[in-house]
């Protein structure tokens, strides 16, 4: 009767164990992942110029942002190129999505497997491929280029996400909506539109995002324009100031904030049981 | 007027690739018309109602709603309306506008639109739900909703893709006697696609039974039932009992048919049923249209009683009539089962009407 009873005594001893490092991994993890970011906030409101001693809270680090002049040139820059680059992708990413979803064709399979290319393909190639396909069409790089080249791996992502939206819906309710007088156009707006759009908006946002710290593609396509991830990375090679760790929190709230909202539109679009009905 | 029907299906094909769905089928449905068409899946039932619909357009063949070859009109140009399997509503509109959606497509003006639309949900019991989302609804509420927003737009032909098949049995069969009453009342010509053979007899004026692509039989209930065609037709309908014999004598469209070389049965052919004397055929009847009478009565056939099932309203009864051949008794218990005149192991006469035993086609 002794051995059993020891058996599982140490069977619960190793499960402790096993739990205690579990919890214990998941901690360094997160610790790993957010302790960077919680210095880096703390030390942006530090009232000093040296990055690491603490000697008291200011904002005036946010308040030089603001008056940076080629800062704030840059930041119009990227703001443009985001929103733009936001719009023409999301609008050619859900037309793709809504296509390849409703439609049989020929070549679909090697066109789906072309289509998510620029999510897999590392940054520093499609960089060197874009410049070099600037240079041979003689296109001067500028804001221009570098809309296209956002636009070139935006479109990717936005598709993804539509078409896992667009695959949900049941196609019964085209049907419905054809049967009751409604030609395509109308079906479009009317029925799918509505229904697509939290995976519409979560896509969008999720393309402003990637657009707006975007370094490598844009670095590569930019010319001599003034970027906001250019200039953060211009900044940072003469040393790390404080007014970096400021711009930086600032852009980590835009991004997180960003993509909880896509988050929480692609749930609620989840959560309609869509087409189920 | 007379010769024009609501729906017309004349040698319609389609073909999915090389799989034949349907095959040449011929159907005329007349205008003000109940008519299911009634198999298991993959009959080709719902290929056909949907290129009624639109939504499919015939390999081959002349499809014509109220007289109007239909062609490649595409859905929101026909004078039809679906009710699907899975109702389709809309999520993100209300059951208002759910049910407003086809009007706005005809640009009614709004005034008739809200008129129409109240009188709609008014009719399926629903008017205090117009504010709803379809989810908040139970099945039963959003399957009427569906037929609302069919029915609105006054369509010439209702088309119902099997509306009661995610339904419970007993909301099943109230909305079967609902949907009957509601045909009769708008008297729109309703096309009714379903598996359940007992729904389409209570509900349907004629029924085309289909299997394979093909259709197999065209009638009303009762001659579905009570005249099947084929062995096909006649199991996939109720129960029946098959004899397989050869025919002995034949007087007029009586025939004598010996089961067995023991037992000579009377049946009935159909004039368009040929049959010669020595043919090898098959005979159908209904457990219900045979009588059970006890071993020493003058008429019937003798057999031996096999088994009894006792199932509520009826007992079942398997009667031995040859080595081979059996047949089974359906008789209601009209006495109490104490006094039950009949055992295992009896020697019984069984008895049947001519007319109530068909001679099969195939």
């Amino acid at each position: 009767m002794v051995t059993p009873s020891l058996h599982t005594g140490s069977r619960a001893l190793l499960k402790k164990i096993g739990n205690f490092t579990l919890s214990g991994y998941a901690i360094l993890f997160f610790l790993f992942l957010y302790v960077p970011i919680i210095i880096l906030i703390v030390f942006s409101f530090n009232d000093s110029k040296s990055v690491f001693v603490w000697q008291g809270f200011t904002l005036k680090w946010y308040a030089r942002v603001f008056q940076d002049a080629r800062l704030l040139l840059a930041l119009r820059n990227t703001l443009i190129i985001s929103v733009a680059s936001t719009v023409i992708s999301t609008i050619f990413g859900t037309m793709i999505s809504v296509a390849m979803e409703r439609w049989d064709f020929r070549l679909k399979l090697p066109f789906d497997a072309l289509l998510f290319l620029p999510i897999v393909i590392p940054d520093i190639s499609m960089g060197v491929m874009l410049l070099a396909f600037f240079g041979l069409i003689g296109m001067a790089q500028g804001l221009g280029t570098v809309v296209i080249a956002h636009v070139a791996f935006n479109i990717s992502f936005v598709a993804v996400i539509v078409r896992a939206r667009m695959a949900s819906l049941d196609p019964r309710l085209e049907e419905a909506a054809q049967d009751l007088g409604a030609n395509e156009w109308q079906t479009f707006w009317r029925v799918i539109f509505p229904l697509l759009l939290p995976g519409i908006m979560g896509g969008a946002l999720t393309a402003f995002t990637l657009s707006m710290d975007d370094y490598v593609i844009t670095f590569f396509t930019s010319g001599n324009e003034s970027l906001l991830s250019l200039y953060i990375y211009s900044l940072v090679k003469t040393g790390v100031k404080p007014n970096i760790n400021a711009l930086s929190s600032l852009m980590i709230l835009v991004s997180m904030g960003l993509v909880l909202l896509s988050l929480i539109l692609q749930r609620k679009g989840g959560g309609d049981n869509v087409g189920l009905m | 007027m007379a010769d024009v029907f609501a729906v017309e299906l004349i040698g319609i094909s389609k073909l999915f690739g090389k799989f034949v769905a349907v095959d040449n089928i011929n159907l005329r449905i007349k205008d003000g018309e109940f008519y299911s068409l009634l198999g298991p899946s993959g009959c080709g039932k719902t290929t056909t109602l949907r290129m009624i619909a639109g939504f499919e357009v015939p390999t081959r063949g002349d499809l014509r709603i109220f007289g109007k070859s239909m062609g490649d009109t595409p859905p929101f140009k026909r004078p039809v309306n679906t009710v699907f399997q899975s109702y389709a509503l809309f999520p993100h509109m209300t059951i208002g506008e759910n049910v407003a959606f086809g009007l706005q497509m005809q640009k009614v003006p709004k005034k008739e639109i809200t008129q129409r639309v109240g009188e709609a949900l008014e009719r399926v019991r629903l008017a205090d739900y117009a504010n709803h989302k379809p989810k908040q609804l139970s099945g039963g509420q959003q399957q009427r909703v569906a037929l609302a927003r069919a029915l609105v737009n006054r369509p010439e032909v209702l088309l119902l893709d099997e509306p009661l098949g995610a339904l419970d049995l007993k909301l099943r069969k109230a909305m079967q006697l609902e949907l009957k009453q509601m045909q009769q009342d708008v008297g729109i010509t309703f096309v009714y696609v379903t598996h359940d053979q007992e729904e389409a007899l209570t509900m349907s004026d004629r029924i085309a039974v289909m299997r394979a692509g093909h259709v197999y039989q065209e009638g009303t209930p009762v001659e579905i039932y009570e005249k099947p065609r084929t062995r096909y037709v006649a199991d996939f309908i109720g129960e029946t009992n098959f004899l397989e014999g050869t025919v002995k004598s034949i007087d007029g469209n009586r025939v004598t048919v010996e089961i067995d070389g023991a037992v000579a049965v009377a049946a009935t052919a159909e004039a368009d049923v040929p049959v010669t004397v020595g043919q090898a055929v098959t005979v159908a009847i209904r457990p219900e249209k045979i009588s059970l009478l006890p071993g020493d009565t003058e008429k019937g056939y003798p057999g031996r009683l096999v088994e009894l099932v006792y199932i509520g309203t009826d007992t079942r009864y398997r009667v031995q009539l040859t080595d081979n051949a059996s047949v089974i008794v359906r008789e209601q218990n009209i006495v109490p089962t104490g006094e039950r005149k009949f055992h295992t192991g009896d020697a019984v006469q069984i008895h049947w009407s001519p007319a109530s035993a068909t001679i099969l086609a195939e």
